[in-house]
């Protein structure tokens, strides 16, 4: 199979194992071009891509702009922050002004749920989810999957554990989807406060001793406490998490092997996890930012294959 | 559809021979020399090659890459089935070097110019050559032409040339094609 069955990267969990199969073998032809000492292909060069980002990023934006540069195609980008957004326009308006100035493939981050869904129904782009509110964040899970595989060898049958704030977490929400499809075991891990009521019904299990779920998994993708999106107080203190659920070397150490680290960034060195494990040989982190441009020329190179001319 | 023997094995084995003597002819010790297969179809050629450089004609130090040109390629989106990639493999810059690349068909001349394109990532070569193991004449819809030809064949459009290897089909073998 060479094209995706999907028309849009709305979620993880319209894909099929087929498709991220595909993703990733194109995204190794692509990790292999950004090691060039050139490291551009020209073949999205009659393309246009619109970066719309209604909520703040720097990682994601960055990659995804690099991404699409490096594949020569043209690029706009947009942050919600400097525009008429704040004058009260709508979604679609904006984005089919965006759109009149023939753009093919549109890149969003919103704060709400669905959005992307509800862009893909209602304008003529091919529409990537950079994240929608808590709900997906679909190319963070592939490249995180993209890196166990790269790390492991494969990701089927692997034991991954989630942990922190579940709940808020649309990288975990992406994750569990991606991780499952490929016949992965998933457990998570936090205070049960940001432990989404339902969790059971995805066949997630959960355990709440972190010391327990590290020795039960092979790979710990730790996510970052979002202060911001918690409007009620979910646990006493940073400092009680940080002694429950945050991961240091010396619970690391404890174990009787030694298990990968992850982290989806941006880091709050010293609550969910200290700067020694952050920057220890257990950590992918920046091989994640690294794998995350590959990935991410991968699904836009395969989406861009069905814009048509 | 029927199919016509161009070339069997022997022949085949005859021209790769003449092929490495030119080669040689051109390029004495390969010092400053690279060969570039082009992904898929001409690394089988290419290391056929290079295996009868290296082992047949004591080269020494023979560095052989494998370039793949899907990214390259002018047909993007223009295509019915979508391209798919495979691995190129060059572990070495090409800057000053004598590039030789290396095809099984030349027909068109498309890839090469894909290939002269991708290259450019890996340096600025001195010069570059074309070898092909068969150029199909009155094909081609740019100003390109081979350096080494191992057969020169006249095709019609519909017909089509196919080479098979016997590391993938068993025999060495050239066949044309018709309706």
């Amino acid at each position: 199979m060479s094209e995706l069955s999907v028309e849009h990267l709305l979620g993880i969990k319209y894909l099929k194992q087929t498709d991220i199969d595909l993703i990733f073998k194109t995204a190794d032809h692509f990790k292999e071009v950004i090691n060039r000492p050139i490291k551009k292909v020209p073949s999205l060069r009659d393309i246009t891509i619109a970066n719309l980002f209604f909520e703040n990023s720097t990682r994601t934006k960055l990659s995804f702009e690099l991404a699409e540069k490096r594949l020569s195609a043209d690029v706009i980008n947009f942050s919600a922050s400097q525009s008429s957004v704040k004058k009260g326009e709508t979604l679609i308006d904006t984005v089919n002004n965006i759109l009149a100035m023939k753009v093919d493939i549109v890149v969003m981050r919103h704060a709400s749920v669905g959005a992307g869904v509800f862009l893909s129904k209602h304008v003529d782009a091919k529409i990537v989810n950079a994240g929608d509110g808590t709900h997906e964040h679909p190319t963070q899970a592939l490249l995180d999957s993209y890196s166990i595989r790269e790390k492991l060898g494969s990701v089927k049958g692997k034991k991954i554990l989630i942990v922190g704030d579940i709940l808020h977490s649309r990288v975990a929400l992406s994750n569990i989807f991606a991780l499952q499809l490929q016949g992965a075991e998933v457990k998570v891990c936090g205070p049960t406060t940001l432990i989404p009521k339902y969790i059971s019904s995805l066949g997630v299990t959960v355990e709440t001793n972190l010391k327990k779920a590290l020795e039960w998994c092979d790979v710990a993708n730790v996510l970052r406490v979002q202060h911001e999106r918690m409007d009620i107080k979910y646990f006493p203190s940073t400092r009680e998490y940080t002694q429950l659920f945050g991961i240091n070397q010396e619970i690391l150490d404890n174990l009787d092997k030694k298990i990968v680290i992850m982290h989806p960034g941006p880091i709050n060195r010293g609550v969910e996890i200290t700067s020694d494990v952050a920057d220890s040989n257990q950590s992918i982190i920046l091989d994640q930012v690294e794998n995350g441009v590959a990935v991410r020329m991968a699904v836009i190179y395969l989406l861009a294959q069905q814009v048509k001319r | 559809m029927s199919k016509k023997n161009l070339l069997n094995s022997k022949d085949i084995e005859i021209i790769l021979h003449r092929l490495a003597c030119q080669l040689i002819e051109n390029h004495n010790d390969f010092s400053n020399t690279v060969l570039i297969g082009l992904q898929p179809r001409g690394s089988f050629l290419a290391n056929r090659l290079a295996d009868l450089l290296k082992n047949e004609y004591q080269v020494k130090n023979l560095q052989l890459g494998l370039l793949d040109i899907t990214f390259y390629r002018d047909d993007f989106r223009r295509r019915d089935a979508p391209l798919a990639a495979t691995a190129t493999k060059i572990d070495f810059l090409i800057e000053g070097k004598n590039v030789v690349i290396i095809d099984d068909v030349l027909f068109s001349g498309r890839s090469i110019r894909a290939a002269l394109t991708a290259m450019q990532a890996y340096g600025r070569p001195e010069n570059i050559e074309l070898l092909v193991l068969i150029d199909r004449r009155f094909s081609r819809h740019l100003p390109i032409q081979p350096n080494y030809r191992g057969r020169q064949v006249d095709a019609i459009n519909e017909e089509k040339v196919l080479v098979t290897w016997k590391e993938t089909h068993k025999k060495d073998a050239v066949y044309i094609e018709f309706k």
